[in-house]
């Protein structure tokens, strides 16, 4: 029996166009909006320490009043509105990409928060949180006594 | 009014010309633009940026907005994951009209450049009356 020859561009992987495709249509059909922008919920990266984690938000355009930081047990949330923009008739648009609107976006962290130690800062449009294991919740290091 | 000169590499990520892959990526800014009367108003989300940092030049028509970002990372903590990544930033647009440079205005807050660009009052429109003969 012959095997199948695949021409090469389907080598490697031939569900790969189709994405492709899929990735092309979703551009189309989403508008001038700059790609990888997001639309309704910012980004956020996640570091870990020994007992604490640190959270980042990229929220250019928002100040420490439009933003707001819940936490319980394991789960953090963040709500936002983005500041009223400009209106009025005389207004002529020519380019929005900048999201509007509100969002909230819950995460599942970990492990559980102390809520007495959060620490909230917001710079430059960038939101950091940094969050601490409670005290109880941290691993104990047990001595053993030799007999 | 403000037409966009998209580098060369890439969709999203740009690179400015003559700068040599240091491993740090650039971005493309989001940008808001519109007009109110005689003023252009852009605003360009830069992120991470300081105000210090942010380098905005008028050469002849050719705008170009650029932010240089500071590593936020917390230091003494390893990366868990990430759904967005640090970068410059890199916008070129090219105006139609003649701006006054004298009265530019640019401010940096929060993360958000906003540039208020005024037409010359050679390039705002001039009624021309008709005589009738």
């Amino acid at each position: 029996m012959r095997p199948t020859n695949f021409p090469s561009w389907a080598y490697s992987d031939p569900s790969m166009d189709m994405r492709r495709l899929q990735g092309a249509m979703n551009k189309i059909f989403s508008g001038n909006r700059t790609p990888d922008q997001f639309s309704t919920y910012p980004p956020v990266n996640f570091w870990t320490g020994q007992d604490s984690i640190v959270m980042s938000a990229e929220l250019p355009g928002m100040t420490d009043q439009d933003i707001e930081i819940t936490v319980k047990d394991t789960v953090i949330s963040i709500r936002g509105t983005f500041p009223e923009q400009a209106s009025g008739d005389e207004l002529l648009w020519l380019r929005r990409e900048r999201p509007a609107g509100t969002f909230l976006r819950s995460i599942e962290l970990p492990f559980r928060i102390d809520p007495e130690h959060i620490d909230a800062r917001f710079e430059n449009g960038v939101l950091t949180v940094e969050m601490e294991r409670p005290e109880v919740d941290k691993p104990k290091r047990i001595q053993i006594k030799a007999s | 009014m403000a037409q966009e000169l998209t580098p060369q590499s890439g969709r999203d990520v740009a690179r400015a010309n003559g700068e040599t892959n240091t491993g740090a990526i650039t971005f493309t800014p989001a940008v808001d633009i519109f007009e109110r009367g005689e003023t252009t108003v852009i605003m360009a989300e830069m992120p991470g940026v300081s105000a210090e940092d942010i380098d905005v030049t008028l050469e002849r028509r050719v705008l170009t907005l650029r932010g240089k970002v500071k590593s936020h990372a917390p230091e003494g903590y390893q990366r868990l994951s990430s759904e967005y990544r640090e970068g410059d930033y890199l916008r070129v647009f090219t105006l139609s009209d003649e701006i006054d440079q004298a009265h530019i205005n640019a401010e940096f807050k929060n993360g958000l450049l906003r540039l208020e660009l005024p037409r010359t009052t050679e390039a705002q429109p001039k009624k021309i009356t008709v005589k009738a003969v």
